[in-house]
């Protein structure tokens, strides 16, 4: 009963916080409230007991997706064009998606249903079986690194390429000129703000020993490459905020980041190579070890390593891109 | 007995942080400008947060690790929401918004609407 209650709740936020957003005009705004209503689904995960997604959805959606949306926000304007839609049109095609996706919702199985077909086939084959075959106590991360990093790295080459695509629009021109003390430069470096600078010193350091923590630990507990990768590119951001870009950037060079975020994804691909010139199929972890296990566990330590350099090294990017940019057209007025 | 002690002490100080939560809420809602609105939001982040967090580090049958991550918890939230809300009052001093109440800006600053800054605490 109390969780029927805290679901409805949680899912009349959501629906209250999507209508907020369209309404809005104030893209700030907007972006904030993007952030909340990836942390109320946040909530809502944990309220299902998914605790991976929960983290994930609170580290990418809450934290670091805000962070590049207002990077990017400073390169375009505050409000939202005034006429840039046609209201008539675009309620047409929203009701007609949202008839089509009620029609769908008939065919689907109801929630926790236990004779769905996605409950009968692989995923008790997963949940039973697990601790024997992969041997670390988080299903989520055996399922995302070993049974499916197929997909996995499928989502690290995407997101390999979204670092490709930002750099292909806005890295290319002009983005190694630079103005080596723009006013805009200094603007950014905050030099009135003592407290945020001495708290940001303070706090940068156990930031990036937590996303260490939920690299590594991600065989036991919630975590794993993707909200390591975030919350490693958070400090770093946080770094470049506080302390100015020009800092930043001579601590972490373009062109090293560039390099970097490739040797990720060519990690994870050179584990599923290995895989295969030994003989089995690719990112077969069993290859990497006579024993079975400490294999299953090598693969997936390498795999989760490449995932986090990867996602660490593009969300950096992504910021330094954006704010490179701002700044250009900020100094350009 | 010691567990009974401890189960009623973490339930009053959640329900206490919780009150604070709300009353938090309530002066986000109702207080006028901004720089108020940042008072209001404060109460949650310290007291409501706060008392919310010892009373689950007090539940008898909360593990050990599970205490040390909500000790840490403690540790970083009164760094970091203090130096939020003072980056964001200055930051909003630079902007030029004047508080609604005080010597400096009753007259001036009436007309600006609050209603911008409703997403920023």
């Amino acid at each position: 009963m109390i969780e029927f209650v805290i679901n409805v709740v949680l899912l009349s936020f959501l629906v209250l916080l999507a209508l907020t957003i369209a309404r809005t005009k104030d893209l700030l705004s907007s972006v904030m409230l993007c952030g909340l209503y990836s942390l109320v689904s946040a909530v809502f995960f944990v309220t299902m007991d998914a605790v991976d997604v929960a983290f994930t959805e609170a580290a990418v959606g809450a934290g670091i997706s805000s962070l590049l949306m207002l990077a990017a926000m400073m390169v375009t304007s505050r409000y939202e064009k005034a006429n840039s839609i046609q209201p008539k049109a675009a309620l047409v095609v929203v009701f007609l998606t949202g008839v089509l996706l009620f029609y769908g919702l008939i065919d689907m199985p109801m929630f926790g249903d236990p004779n769905t077909p996605v409950q009968q086939q692989v995923s008790s084959h997963y949940i039973e079986e697990s601790m024997e075959e992969i041997g670390i106590p988080n299903m989520v991360t055996s399922v995302l690194a070993s049974y499916r990093s197929y997909d996995t790295f499928g989502e690290t080459v995407v997101i390999f390429t979204a670092g490709i695509g930002v750099l292909a629009l806005l890295g290319g021109r002009g983005a190694g000129i630079r103005k080596p003390s723009s006013p805009a430069a200094s603007r950014s470096a905050f030099p009135d703000h003592l407290i945020l600078r001495v708290i940001s010193k303070l706090l940068i350091p156990p930031i990036m020993l937590f996303a260490l923590y939920v690299q590594f630990h991600g065989d036991y507990g919630p975590g794993g490459g993707f909200q390591a990768g975030v919350i490693f590119a958070a400090a770093i951001a946080l770094y470049a905020m506080v302390f100015g870009f020009e800092r930043a950037r001579k601590r972490f060079p373009l062109p090293v980041i560039r390099f970097v975020s490739a040797v990720g994804v060519l990690l994870y691909g050179s584990v599923g190579m290995v895989s295969i010139l030994n003989g089995h199929a690719f990112l077969d972890y069993h290859a990497l070890s006579a024993n079975a296990l400490s294999g299953q566990h090598l693969g997936i330590f390498l795999v989760e390593l490449g995932v986090g350099i990867t996602v660490t090294s593009v969300m950096i990017l992504l910021f330094f891109t954006f704010s490179e940019r701002a700044m250009q057209s900020g100094g350009q007025e | 007995m010691m567990a009974e002690v401890l189960s009623l002490v973490s339930a009053v100080l959640i329900l206490a942080g919780c009150g604070c939560c709300l009353i938090g809420a309530l002066g986000m809602l109702r207080f006028p400008d901004f720089y108020t609105r940042m008072h209001a939001a404060g109460i949650t982040d310290t007291m409501g947060s706060g008392l919310l967090l010892i009373g689950l580090i007090l539940q008898p049958e909360s593990h050990w690790l599970v205490i040390a991550k909500l000790c840490f918890i403690l540790i970083f939230i009164p760094l970091t929401s203090p130096t939020a809300a003072h980056a964001l009052a200055k930051a909003a001093r630079k902007g030029g918004l004047a508080p609604l109440l005080g010597p400096q800006g009753s007259e001036r600053s009436r007309p600006s609407p609050p209603e911008q800054e409703e997403s920023n605490g």
